[in-house]
């Protein structure tokens, strides 16, 4: 699904990503750990191709395409989704108009006709429901004054409506509470099936309590460092990133 | 809606930057030779077999046009304009025999509003939208004219309204915006050409939005239209226009006068969504659109309410006010001010509290896109016999790159105390995150603009009526194309 080779990334001459290695197959749930300022969010804008980030070395392919030569919005329209740490708010645009304008972005690039209003309707009122979105929300302006935890289930609604090939999450369970952290994961694993892949990235093992990944990537100073399975983030929990001899 | 459709079809199928009303119709004009003079004053008249005390109006408002100066308060750089390079009238020659039904009308200039997406056959005409076209300087046609009939609802271009209803002419034209007060307002009433004419009678709720829409075809052509909405004690009506030009290297002129006037408990709503040439990247050509629209609130408890979207013209200088005289009148006004590329806009309202418990809205937005100067003037004044007036003002402004330009430029005078004035004004740059989230979800950089615009834009679109508003939309997106790289 996803191989990234010796990837090297700077901002603004800074160098951030250090030949980063990193292979995900169709199917599997990787998570990346790693302390502050390692390179976690890095990775998941460069994935997404946003602005600012200089590739100085490296390649990515994805689905077999390069991916750095595809725009932003084609990377989304190719399956890629990034669930933001911080998701933008959008004044005067209603959640369900964007969501809805977001799928039917992605059918027009896969010469789909738009989809039908009433069977767009019923399918997000399921998908809210499971996510304890109230119908109401649906009707409100885009993130705005939302709380944090509401933030984080609008993305995982929208993760779930675009039904995508590679899932970024980036930092998701952030600010949740231990009720929105559970809905919110039951939300990726409703998702998991055998063709899709998800790469989880979470500061704390916490997350991957309730997303149990089949692998587990230590990343620091730009590499990751350290690989392993499920235990590995236990260990990781018990020790901390300094006694795995882990660079902050 | 068969003719909204069209034209959002239209809209729809443009795939690039062009300004897509751009096309010229190649009709015979007849045309007086260039210039301002009496003599042009005198055969407009003529042309429109007008009875003498119009030519006596239109004359004493061509000498006061040459005494005075013209208005440069505006924070607009307006090249000199030579009123002497331009034709003031300008009709098809097939015309000049008016034609008693469309079938008459040389399919020439029906296929224009044919690809204008207005269609004048009746049978198209199933939105419930009457329609009144000015093609350069005559109205075409006038649909939907017997069911507004049966009404007692005069709907009618101003050239036959001057004809066969003098005595509603003669009370209240330039009884709103005087001849004298200012040089555009005098140059149009001395050589306006047509425009609507609109007669609400009393407790008559007009059942149809009715709409004019204008289009300068000729080159080199001033267009001055004149429209008049009179709502009577008990009536509303809702009104709509809509503008384009094709696209010329010279700037045309546009110096239109509207004049509302509402009764006892009436409301008028005037929606406008001008769409003229903007000029091309560089500056060249486009509409100079200065425009005066006026509405009085004569009555008690009347209402006027403007709604304007403004995306095109090489110069945008245009302030809908509304004089509240009577008690509890209230006046709104929703505009948004698209300015792209080397667009300039100078517009706002005047809210002239003079009944008591009279009220006023403004939402005003405006958008600036590449080197573009978009700037907000409005004055709130308040008389000192106006006793518990209130006032409500929001400005925003929204920024697309770093080369254009926001000015809010309020005014507000009261004189009494017992009022309440209230403004609030923001300035924003649009946000690299919003559109790279919305690009993350899908959306190309354009959609995404158009998304986030139309967001911001939402609290004064929603005052367009149903089929307006989805045209606005699209028509907002279209502006900014281009506008982010």
């Amino acid at each position: 699904m996803l191989e990234i080779k010796n990837l090297h990334v700077s901002i603004e001459g800074k160098k951030i990503l250090k030949g980063l290695d990193l292979k995900i197959n169709k199917g599997e749930v990787h998570a990346l750990m790693g302390p502050n300022g390692s390179g976690k969010s890095t990775l998941s804008y460069v994935l997404s191709g946003k602005d600012g980030y200089e590739i100085d070395k490296g390649s990515i392919s994805y689905k077999n395409k390069n991916l750095l030569e595809l725009e932003v919005d084609e990377r989304a329209n190719e399956g890629l989704f990034l669930a933001f740490q911080y998701p933008m708010e959008i004044p005067g645009v209603q959640t369900s108009f964007f969501l809805r304008t977001a799928i039917n972005s992605k059918r027009k690039y896969l010469g789909e006709p738009e989809i039908d209003s009433l069977d767009f309707a019923k399918s997000m009122r399921v998908v809210a429901e499971k996510l304890s979105i109230a119908p109401e929300m649906l009707k409100r302006d885009l993130n705005v004054n939302y709380s944090g935890g509401e933030k984080k289930k609008q993305e995982i609604l929208q993760m779930s409506m675009l039904n995508p090939d590679m899932a970024i999450l980036d930092e998701t369970d952030s600010g949740l509470d231990i009720d929105a952290l559970r809905i919110v994961s039951d939300g990726v694993n409703n998702l998991r099936n055998k063709n899709n892949s998800f790469l989880v990235i979470t500061h704390y093992q916490r997350l991957l309590n309730y997303i149990k990944p089949d692998f587990v990537h230590i990343i620091a100073d730009g590499k990751i460092v350290k690989s392993g399975d499920y235990s590995l983030a236990l260990e990781l929990e018990e020790q901390g990133y300094e006694k795995l001899s882990i660079n902050q | 809606m068969a003719a909204t459709q069209k034209t959002i079809e239209q809209v729809n199928n443009l795939g690039n930057n062009e300004y897509k009303y751009g096309f010229s119709t190649d009709v015979e004009e007849i045309r007086p030779p260039k210039g301002l003079s009496e003599e042009i004053v005198k055969f407009i008249s003529a042309q429109k077999n007008e009875p003498n005390w119009m030519l006596e109006w239109r004359l004493n408002a061509f000498k006061v046009f040459l005494k005075l100066p013209h208005p440069n308060w505006a924070k607009l750089n307006i090249p000199k304009i030579d009123f002497q390079d331009y034709y003031y009238y300008s009709s098809p020659k097939s015309l000049a025999d008016k034609p008693k039904s469309l079938d008459e009308i040389d399919p020439e200039i029906l296929k224009t509003y044919e690809k204008l997406g207005i269609p004048l056959k009746e049978q198209e005409i199933l939105s419930g939208v009457a329609v009144d076209a000015v093609f350069d300087s005559v109205s075409v046609a006038t649909t939907y004219k017997k069911q507004l009939n049966d009404l007692g609802i005069i709907f009618c271009s101003i050239s036959e309204a001057i004809k066969e209803h003098p005595e509603l002419i003669k009370k209240y034209l330039g009884s709103v915006i005087p001849v004298t007060d200012h040089s555009f307002s005098a140059l149009n009433s001395a050589v306006f050409t047509d425009g609507s004419f609109v007669y609400i009678p009393e407790n008559v709720r007009c059942p149809v939005e009715l709409s004019t829409y204008f289009r300068i075809n000729a080159i080199n052509t001033g267009q001055f239209e004149r429209t008049l909405i009179i709502a009577d004690k008990n009536s509303y009506v809702s009104y709509l226009e809509g503008c384009t030009a094709p696209m010329r290297d010279e700037n045309q002129l546009h110096a239109a006068n509207v004049e509302l006037i509402a009764l006892d408990n009436a409301e008028i709503k005037y929606s406008t969504v001008q769409n003229w040439y903007p000029g091309d990247v560089e500056g060249k050509g486009g509409i100079y659109n200065f425009v005066t629209k006026r509405g009085a609130c004569r009555g008690v408890n009347s209402k006027i309410s403007w709604t304007q979207v403004e995306t095109g013209s090489a110069i945008t200088w245009k302030y809908p006010s509304c004089i509240l005289q009577g008690d509890n009148s209230k006046g709104e006004f929703y505009s948004v001010a698209i300015t792209n590329n080397k667009q300039q806009a100078d517009t706002g309202t005047k809210m002239i509290h003079i009944g008591k418990n009279t009220s006023s809205k403004i939402i005003s937005k405006g958008i600036s896109a590449g080197y573009a100067n978009n700037t907000y003037r409005g004055l709130v004044n308040i008389h000192s016999k106006a006793i518990n007036a209130r006032n409500f003002t929001q400005c925003d402004s929204l920024l697309i790159g770093n080369k254009c330009g926001a000015h809010t430029v309020p005014y507000i005078e009261s004189s009494n105390s017992d009022s309440i004035v209230e403004h609030e004004a923001t300035t924003s740059k649009i946000n690299e995150d919003q559109l790279f989230y919305c690009q993350q979800r899908g959306l190309s950089s354009e959609d995404a603009v158009g998304l986030i615009v139309n967001g911001f834009c939402k609290e004064v679109l929603q005052h367009l009526p149903m089929e307006f508003a989805v045209e606005a939309q699209k028509l907002v997106s279209i502006s900014l194309e281009g506008s982010v790289g």
